[in-house]
């Protein structure tokens, strides 16, 4: 059959330290169907061998679940980031183009630093605050369903980065904390127990980085591989930090 | 002077030790290949069992106990498996002040889905991604003690080894920085290894590719001892793919999805009459040996080839968004199909190690100062894991691991501190052994060694297992041990180098293979996941024992024994799911 003949062809920026200059290899794996990016690095690595024939290291890049869930194979892909495992060839354009997401700084080739997302969720008191593991011989508070199917839409946030990556405003040299981490302070302010911290997070996002550096651009809910609606949430919290500055004023 | 514990490993159970380890005054450091906040527990999918006993159906703890007992075959140790469902309903109380995003009924209480192997509804969700969240919900605690100073965390460092003082003590590890490639040794009080399952070794399957059994596999080399590693849980439902089987949960069978072929012309939905008391709900292992057995004996896959129908396309639409959201979306984004439309198509799929390091009861190892919890000790699921079991035993084994770690910090006969000189010795072996794979220049590639470990693994040591071709394996198995000393690295780099470490995890894993087939190759009867046509039947005359692994330096291969446990608390009786479980 002609098609177990097919080709894909990856044009691949490389990058060999944080501090090199990066440089282009490209690659020819073998088609069949189904194939994913992250399925086509793993045949690069068997033999790493770029289009020309000549002989190279294996790409470097990071990957888990391979099932959309753990967040970590993100990269741009012909453009646009988005996770790489969930990337099927047959979608795509080609030659694919592969870059890391250079929002974050690069570790190695398609591998990158995102160490500030999980930071970012020191600054919003991105927890409820629990007296402990420990039995309180207490219910936890019942929570309106509807209220919950909300939560559980943001807590799918798998701290991937897209939204990062897509926002004209986050770069290494903002302080802007981003989508993601905005719309976690929401998912804790919405619930029963989480709520009691409410003020602090909403005065974390009215410092400098916070709410103000958003630039609506609406980017980050179209880049979202869980279609997370960060805009709306976005701008809840814009409502709320706005009460909250009313009541810092006359509560000063 | 604070007590220092290292937890290798930040899934369910690393993270549920290390909450524990610090609200009883210690301080942790946090070891683990990936952020955290990435580690496997968030694969799982349906949920996590407790009685909550919320469906007037007379829900018990002790109908759970006996639902794992019966679902392991009676291989599990009883006492330890009532703990942990005694303590089930007090651990989803403690998620849900957590904020665990669970499902919730119209009046605002937390929903009960059904699972396999269990009659009554039992099984606590959130969603489809059940352990994403109860994962997400402890890193956050996690990170509050991360604030408060208590816990440090070394993400992206690969554990390699531990460290035993003069008296034999485990004092400390060796651990790699995988990007500046540090090799460097820790002290501490007590080492908890939670490092999850060794799925890698059989290539594709539902894990991640984190999951490769390296650390479990080195300390067994260390001289720990493995309990029942033979017991591999086949998952009856996945999407079988070349780079990974991506599970499709058993929340779809709860939900009422029907597994299915075609004979004569028309669909035979063989669970349901072959098992009419449990139907489509059977235990995973009778599921997945039904369809080996429609597929590979009676060659009635769709097409031909090695797959049946799971169909959900009866069930209202906007039912199955509710309950079973992510996960159609993960079908439909993988295979192109809408399960809401059509049947999906699946085959089981290596999914979930029942055994790994042995433990008492308290968690510790046969190595004083080292423990083990999680997916990578043996304790809780005898020769089948049920559904929905899994979370539950990462979540409690980590609340019996963190506070023995500490008593045992506070109290163990741990011997001599590790002195300047032995951390560093040990540190410098690693450092060494590293450094000599980077200038291995033979012809094999380590991925595509992999590659072969895992279809060998995969062919012979799955759903139906043959002596002679267990004996035929372990034979492979050794032969690509003895080619992985035929590596070739490319990659010399000394920033980020994956390729290096992956030859050591390789070697590890391979050393593993041999663990998990040669004590398939001495259980000559069936049990659970276990199943031998030669041997079709239970024999707890001779075989009511759990196996021990321990290495052999001198072979490099286990010896195997066997070894009694406790199962005082309910007699063992044939299991049969065409009816209804009695007691």
């Amino acid at each position: 059959m002609a098609e177990t003949k097919k080709k894909v062809h990856f044009i691949i920026e490389r990058q060999d330290g944080p501090n090199s200059q990066p440089y282009t290899e490209e690659f020819e794996v073998d088609y069949r169907p189904a194939l994913n990016v992250v399925a086509s690095l793993m045949e690069i690595q068997k033999n790493p061998v770029t289009k020309d024939g000549k002989k190279t290291t294996a790409v470097v890049w990071e990957c888990n679940c391979l099932e959309k869930v753990c967040g970590a194979c993100m990269m741009v892909i012909n453009g646009k980031a988005q996770q790489a495992c969930a990337a099927l060839i047959d979608h795509l354009e080609q030659p694919i183009r592969l870059t890391a997401a250079r929002t974050f700084p690069v570790v190695r080739d398609l591998m990158i630093d995102r160490s500030v997302m999980f930071e970012s969720l020191k600054k919003i008191h991105g927890w409820v605050d629990v007296d402990g593991t420990w039995e309180v011989h207490n219910d936890a508070p019942r929570q309106n369903p509807k209220t919950a199917t909300i939560a559980y839409e943001i807590s799918r946030c798998m701290t991937c980065g897209c939204c990062m990556d897509a926002c004209p405003n986050v770069n290494q040299s903002s302080e802007f904390i981003g989508p993601a981490p905005m719309a976690q302070a929401h998912l804790f302010n919405l619930h029963p127990i989480g709520e009691y911290q409410k003020e602090e997070r909403l005065d974390a996002l009215m410092e400098k980085g916070g709410l103000a550096s958003c630039g609506n651009s609406q980017n980050c809910v179209q880049a979202c591989p869980k279609e997370i609606k960060l805009t709306e949430y976005i701008a809840k919290l814009n409502r709320d930090t706005n009460k909250q500055a009313l009541r810092n004023l006359f509560n000063k | 002077m604070k007590k220092k514990i290292i937890v290798v490993g930040g899934g369910l159970s690393g993270l549920m030790a290390t909450l524990k380890i610090c609200e009883a005054g210690g301080e942790v450091e946090l070891f683990s290949y990936c952020p955290v906040k990435r580690s496997h527990s968030l694969c799982a999918q349906g949920g996590m069992n407790a009685c909550m006993d919320t469906k007037g159906e007379n829900d018990s703890v002790h109908e759970h106990f006996d639902d794992t007992v019966y679902g392991g075959d009676f291989l599990a140790d009883q006492t330890a498996i009532k703990g942990m469902c005694e303590a089930a309903p007090k651990l989803i109380k403690m998620f849900d002040r957590m904020g665990v995003t669970f499902t919730r009924t119209p009046e605002g209480l937390l929903d009960l889905r059904n699972f396999g192997g269990q009659k009554n509804k039992r099984t606590l969700f959130s969603g489809s991604t059940t352990g994403q969240q109860l994962l997400y919900a402890l890193d956050e605690q996690v990170r509050a003690w991360e604030v408060k100073g208590a816990v440090k965390k070394y993400e992206f460092w690969e554990f390699i080894k531990i460290i035993k003082n003069k008296e034999n003590v485990c004092r400390g590890i060796v651990a790699q920085d995988m990007n500046s490639m540090e090799v460097r040794a820790f002290r501490a009080d007590t080492v908890i290894l939670a490092t999850g399952g060794p799925g890698m070794v059989f290539g594709r399957c539902t894990a991640s590719t984190i999951c490769n059994g390296s650390a479990v596999s080195a300390v067994y080399q260390q001289g720990a001892l493995i309990g029942n590693p033979e017991f591999i849980q086949i998952h009856p439902t996945a999407i079988p793919g070349s780079d990974k089987n991506r599970l499709m949960s058993e929340a779809c069978r709860g939900e009422g999805g029907r597994v299915w072929v075609y004979k004569d012309g028309k669909p035979w939905y063989f669970l349901e009459e072959m098992y009419p008391a449990y139907g489509n709900l059977v235990p995973r292992d009778v599921a997945s040996r039904a369809i080996y057995d429609v597929c590979v004996n009676q060659k009635l896959g769709i097409n031909g080839e090695n797959k049946v129908y799971l169909d959900l396309s009866h069930i209202p639409a906007d039912y199955l968004e509710r309950k079973l959201g992510g996960i159609l979306e993960i079908y439909t984004e993988f295979v192109g199909d809408d399960p809401r439309k059509v049947p999906m198509q699946i085959y089981p799929s290596v999914h979930y190690s029942m055994g790994g390091i042995w433990v008492d009861a308290k968690h510790n190892t046969n190595i004083p100062g080292l423990m083990a919890s999680g997916e990578c000790d043996y304790q809780y699921h005898g020769a089948n894991r049920l559904g929905a079991n899994s979370l539950l035993s990462a979540a409690y084994s980590g609340t019996v691991s963190g506070p023995e770690a500490m008593r045992w910090a506070k109290e163990g006969e741990k011997g001599s501190e590790l002195t300047d000189e032995e951390l560093a010795k040990a540190a410098k072996e690693c450092r060494d052994e590293y450094e000599a794979i980077l200038k291995m220049s033979g012809s094999e590639n380590a991925h595509e060694l992999h590659h072969e470990l895992g279809d060998l693994m995969n062919q012979y040591v799955t759903i139906e297992r043959v002596n002679k071709d267990l004996d035929y394996c372990f034979d492979e198995v050794k032969k690509i041990l003895k080619r992985w000393d035929n590596i070739g690295i490319v990659d010399k780099a000394g920033w980020a180098n994956q390729e290096g470490m992956f030859a050591r995890q390789l070697r590890n894993m391979i050393l593993y293979a041999l663990v998990v087939t040669k004590a398939a190759r001495m259980r000559d009867e069936s049990r659970g996941a276990h199943y031998k046509r030669e041997f079709p039947t239970r024999d707890d005359e001779r075989f009511m024992k759990i196996t021990i692994a321990e290495y052999d330096q001198a072979t490099e291969e286990p010896k195997i024994s066997y070894d009694d446990f406790d199962h005082s608390l309910v007699k063992p009786r044939p299991r049969n799911y065409a009816v209804a479980k009695k007691e």
